[in-house]
């Protein structure tokens, strides 16, 4: 099958052997991937609908997911961050600042709701460009740079909104983000695209290993994953379209993830974030310029918090004071940290901040369902957190262990 | 040896350098022919690692002069010693752990491939795990897979990992700081065919070493480095291990002066 396996000195892949030795390798080399928050996924989706039948109806799902995008997309950015071993404190004030420069820059100014989206965006940018600069340069750890930013950005909303506090929001090109619905039609037409130039990828890859002589995966494993994949898709859209259709802000979300999965897998510049999270004097020596990265995940993380701030104002048809507040950065970090994401650094996924933020974005639907009191939510969120970081350090001492 | 009549592949003459107070070199000689392993030995604080990071240019010389491949060169930072094909590995190997062993190997100096001129390029994956694949078995190093993350293999495999890095891009002398020093029997042995494979490519290779076992398995020459100066050069096939001891801790032999002297006329023959 391979070259590798021929070469007596080159011990095969883990290709080989039975199912369960197979798996039990993945474990001990702690490359479990997703599988754990996606069973957890599925257990939190039995659970409330167990409790309640409305729970996994279309409407309900179609809510679920529109009321996490806002946060899901913020969680782009702090996994990001989280790669690097950083941390962003005020992804969640840098979101309200950035929609609070929309929505009075569209509705007070007059400015037209497309330009007005690009200044927020604009300004989600430079304040992480200042905050990358702050710590890179002037090297003030950046837990108290952006502990900072989250108090002083949070002034800066008020300060925008100025006087009449809250800002409604009636221009459609800002509220069809998330009013958009597209017919079946399109929805399906999206959807079999997605599944289509996915299998046509992963096809593609393996006749290009294929051609180097390179080891691969069997046709069946491949074909196993893409079913997999167009299941999911196809069963989502099929969701959607029983509902209103697919909606725009969940194509908007896969796309972010999507091109932010391309960059950090696929660029230079995605393998320097891991190899600045993994071990930053080693990336140094590799001449690799460490302090443009951090300052550029950090002004990637402030305009991916920008984008969750537009999207979230237009959920809410309205930006006010509160905007970004609460317990918006608190999730968008657990969401990351739930999708796997290290917070030591160089492990981690995006899409993980997509399993991540549809699992706090379940528990607090299921929960207000059930018509649970806050206290609880606090707590069981908490709770689901504190499980997922615990298994990253479980995971942890068995790659140390493992790698002796 | 065979070496004589051909320019060594570094060569240093009358080498000191200073740190403040500190004279950590004074008037040190040394040189590394292709296909030649030297052993730099000496006690803690010999300046050892000092004459490496001179060479790799981490600490640019005060006096002296140094030839690579016969031609007088400055080496001011790490920059020049890559040009010049002089790669060091560091005893902490400065590999990252999150990463598998192609991306290590390419760390820095990953090969792309341009899917939308001017707008995306990506990591040519294929083209650097098929190159991997043919240094490692050039090497006959042993791991699970090129796949595998740094972080499940062994000491000697990462060290291993390490050395496969630095011969990546064909440099023409290659030093080992400690290669062994964290290392068990097994994969101390590992290693030391790996350093024996570099002299059969033809490579001039610099073992630091505190464990005498292991550089008289490997090397050709020795080189005793005692208080900053030289303390001798030493023939591997004709030199026991308490003459070489004698030198490192100064004891006297009577041998270290006539040693000296055949190493200056040998280096005289040479030019």
């Amino acid at each position: 099958m391979s070259t590798m396996v021929n070469d007596p000195r080159l011990v095969s892949d883990d290709s080989t052997g039975t199912f369960f030795q197979r798996l039990r390798r993945r474990m001990s080399y702690a490359d479990i991937g997703q599988l754990p928050v996606l069973i957890g996924l599925v257990l939190i989706w039995v659970i409330f609908q167990v409790a309640n039948d409305k729970f996994l109806s279309p409407v309900n799902l179609t809510n679920l997911i529109l009321q996490s995008v806002a946060m899901g997309i913020a969680s782009v950015g702090v996994t990001l961050v989280l790669l690097l071993g950083e941390i962003d404190l005020s992804v969640g004030a840098v979101s309200g600042v950035a929609a609070s420069v929309m929505a009075v820059e569209n509705v007070k100014n007059g400015v037209s709701g497309p330009v007005a989206i690009l200044m927020a965006l604009a300004a989600g940018l430079l304040i992480g460009l200042l905050h990358g600069f702050w710590i890179t340069k002037l090297r003030v750890p950046a837990f108290v740079v952006t502990l900072a930013g989250l108090l002083s950005w949070q002034g800066v909303q008020l300060q925008v909104l100025g006087t009449t506090g809250t800002v409604n929001l009636r221009d459609q090109s800002i509220t069809g983000l998330t009013t958009t619905f597209f017919s079946d039609i399109w929805g399906w037409l999206i959807a079999i695209v997605f599944v289509v130039l996915y299998a046509a990828g992963s096809f593609w890859e393996r006749q290009q290993r294929l051609t180097a002589g390179l080891s691969v995966v069997s046709v069946n494993a491949l074909l196993g994953r893409i079913v997999a994949v167009a299941a999911g898709v196809l069963i989502a859209t099929a969701v959607f379209s029983a509902d209103r259709g697919l909606p725009l802000a969940v194509v908007i979300f896969v796309s972010i993830i999507v091109i932010m999965n391309t960059i950090t897998r696929r660029t230079r510049f995605g393998r320097y974030i891991y190899a600045v999270g993994g071990n930053q004097e080693a990336a140094r020596r590799a001449s690799i310029n460490v302090d443009g990265i951090r300052i550029a995940v950090f002004a990637l993380c402030s305009l991916i918090a920008a984008m969750a701030g537009v999207m979230a104002g237009a959920r809410l048809l309205a930006v006010n004071q509160s905007s970004g507040a609460s317990d918006f950065l608190l999730n968008t970090i657990a969401a990351a940290v739930i999708g796997g994401t290290s917070l030591f650094g160089g492990r981690g996924t995006v899409w993980g901040a997509l399993l991540g933020a549809l699992v706090i974005g379940s528990i607090s639907n299921g929960m207000d369902l059930l018509g649970l009191p806050s206290p609880v939510k606090f707590m069981i969120t908490g709770g689901v957190l504190l499980a997922a970081v615990t298994l990253d350090a479980i995971v942890r001492r068995r790659q140390v262990a493992t790698g002796k | 040896m065979a070496t004589v009549g051909r320019h060594p592949v570094l060569e240093m003459r009358g080498v000191s350098k200073r740190f403040g107070a500190v004279q950590a070199l004074t008037n040190v000689d040394f040189e590394v022919f292709a296909n030649e392993v030297v052993g730099l030995v000496g006690d803690n604080g010999a300046g050892k690692s000092t004459l490496i990071k001179c060479i790799a240019g981490i600490h640019p010389i005060d006096e002296g002069e140094i030839y690579f491949e016969g031609q007088r060169v400055s080496i001011h930072n790490p920059k020049d010693a890559l040009n010049l094909g002089i790669s060091t590995v560091y005893q902490d190997l400065a590999l990252c752990d999150n990463l598998d062993v192609v991306g290590n190997l390419y760390l820095g100096r990953e090969e792309y491939a341009t899917v939308i001129p001017g707008a995306l390029k990506i990591v040519n994956e294929t083209k650097m795990e098929k190159r991997a694949i043919e240094v490692l078995r050039g090497l006959s190093v042993s791991i699970p897979s090129v796949r595998t993350l740094i972080a499940s293999l062994s000491g000697g495999q990462r060290q291993s990992v390490a050395v496969a890095r630095s011969v990546m891009w064909k440099p023409k002398l290659v030093i080992l700081d400690e290669p062994t020093a964290a290392l068990g029997v097994a994969q101390t042995l590992q290693v030391l065919e790996l350093i024996k494979r570099l002299r059969e490519q033809g490579l001039a290779v610099i073992v630091i070493s505190h464990n005498l076992e292991d550089v008289f398995a490997v090397v050709d020459r020795i080189k005793v480095l005692r208080l900053g100066r030289n303390g001798g050069t030493f023939d591997v096939r004709n030199v026991t291990r308490e003459q070489v001891v004698s030198a490192i801790t100064g004891a006297e032999t009577g041998y270290e002066e006539k040693e000296v002297a055949g190493a200056i006329a040998r280096a005289e023959g040479d030019t």
